[in-house]
């Protein structure tokens, strides 16, 4: 197997490319294609303040290093969701390397801040842990990349979990759902932009760039993912991948370009009015926003006593 | 060639010389799905893995909602 642009010995085959590649020319094959996203869907522009979502996994980290080796200014941010060991050592690899790299990371904790964790938030709401866990993340995202002034949060969302979303709202017709799924979410009062620079690249080649340039991440799983349907959904896609290479890829980019523009012209007229929430400002459909809610019953607290800081570095 | 996987960690042991296709067709493996790593480096599909080789196995699909 020879690399496609220097004849050297390659390392890793990408089939949807139909392309090989060595060390370096993969290293700048993936960088070139989030300069891509970045610049196709104007994510943002160089001078931007970045926030950067880091869980300690291979995406989060790899578009951590890719950003800086692109030159951007990226802070992270970790969120402590108190998930036994596994929030433990996550926690571990996002620190090494912000300090390898001299970055910085801001840490919220999840029960240090509001005191519940993602098992007793999920407990306490009867919900399934991601759903706990996905609702408090968004909400702290959201406060820090305000708090903090940040232009844009920058989320390692890649290709393979795109395409499992966009699988999943498609075989439920989910229309509002799929009205809002872009790489890019606008800024909206009380809502900072997010954007996802990893839409061109699948999930092994974000685990082949953290090999090739020696990020170490955190293998481990965690405990709460195992079995559930997004997991599922990937799998049914890769099988349908190894047979036909460049399916997810095409399911994705023809839904942004073709498809996506009528669900949300769809979703526009039926638009649901937002108010800020009656505790702490983040807006929301009714009354309190999911999050106070989720708080107030995980802690068993009334509304009134969930915290409300600021959450900047 | 000695064979570790992770989640559950464990290890295999297969008789070499073999190709990684080969390995990943016997193990019942999707290579979509996973990355084949020697001494800290990726390992081609068609590479000959030689019978006293220790390989890991490296899963690279996550669960969960990011
Ligand atoms: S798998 Fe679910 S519970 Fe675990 S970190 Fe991801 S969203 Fe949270
Ligand atoms: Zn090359
Ligand atoms: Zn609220």
């Amino acid at each position: 197997m020879k690399c496609r642009v220097c004849r050297g010995a390659a390392l890793i085959d990408l089939r949807r490319h139909n392309a090989n590649f060595c060390a370096d020319h993969f290293v700048r094959f993936v960088q070139s294609q989030v300069g891509k996203a970045i610049h196709e869907f104007k994510m943002f522009d160089p001078e931007a303040k970045i926030l950067v979502a880091v869980s300690g996994g291979k995406d989060s980290l790899a578009i951590w290093h890719i950003l800086n080796e692109l030159g951007y200014d990226a802070d992270g941010l970790y969120i402590g969701l108190g998930i036994t060991d596994y929030s433990d050592t996550s926690a571990v690899f996002a620190r090494d390397f912000a300090v390898a790299h001299s970055l910085n990371l801001v840490e919220v904790d999840l029960d240090d801040t509001y005191g519940f964790n993602v098992p007793q938030g999920a407990r306490a709401a009867k919900r399934v842990p991601c759903s706990a866990c996905g609702m408090s993340k968004r909400h702290i995202f959201d406060r820090v990349a305000l708090d903090g002034g940040y232009d844009v949060l920058v989320t390692g969302h890649n290709l393979d979990d795109e395409a499992a979303v966009l699988f999943g709202n498609t075989m439920h017709w989910q229309t509002d759902y799929l009205a809002r799924q872009h790489p890019v979410l606008e800024a909206r009062e009380g809502f900072p932009r997010k954007v996802k620079p990893l839409i061109r690249l699948d999930e092994r080649e974000m685990a082949a760039y953290c090999v090739v340039v020696g990020i170490d991440y955190m293998l481990d799983e965690c405990p709460m993912a195992a079995g559930n349907t997004h997991l599922r959904y990937k799998d049914a896609l890769n099988l349908i991948e190894s047979g036909s290479p460049g399916t997810k890829a095409a399911f994705v980019q023809k839904f942004l370009a073709q498809a996506a523009p009528i669900f949300a012209d769809a979703a526009q007229e039926s638009g649901v009015e937002l108010a800020p929430c009656e505790h702490c400002g983040a807006l929301t459909p009714s009354g309190l926003c999911a999050f106070c809610r989720l708080t107030a019953r995980a802690t068993g607290q009334p509304v009134e006593l969930v915290p409300n800081p600021r959450l900047t570095s | 060639m000695k064979i570790e996987l992770r989640n559950p960690t464990r290890t295999l042991e297969l008789e070499g010389p073999m190709s990684v296709q080969r390995m990943l067709n016997k193990l019942d493996l999707n290579r979509e799905t996973v990355l084949v790593i020697s001494d800290g480096t990726l390992v081609p599909i068609d590479a000959m893995l030689a019978d006293d080789a220790t390989i890991e196995i490296r899963n690279v699909i996550s669960g969960g909602d990011r």
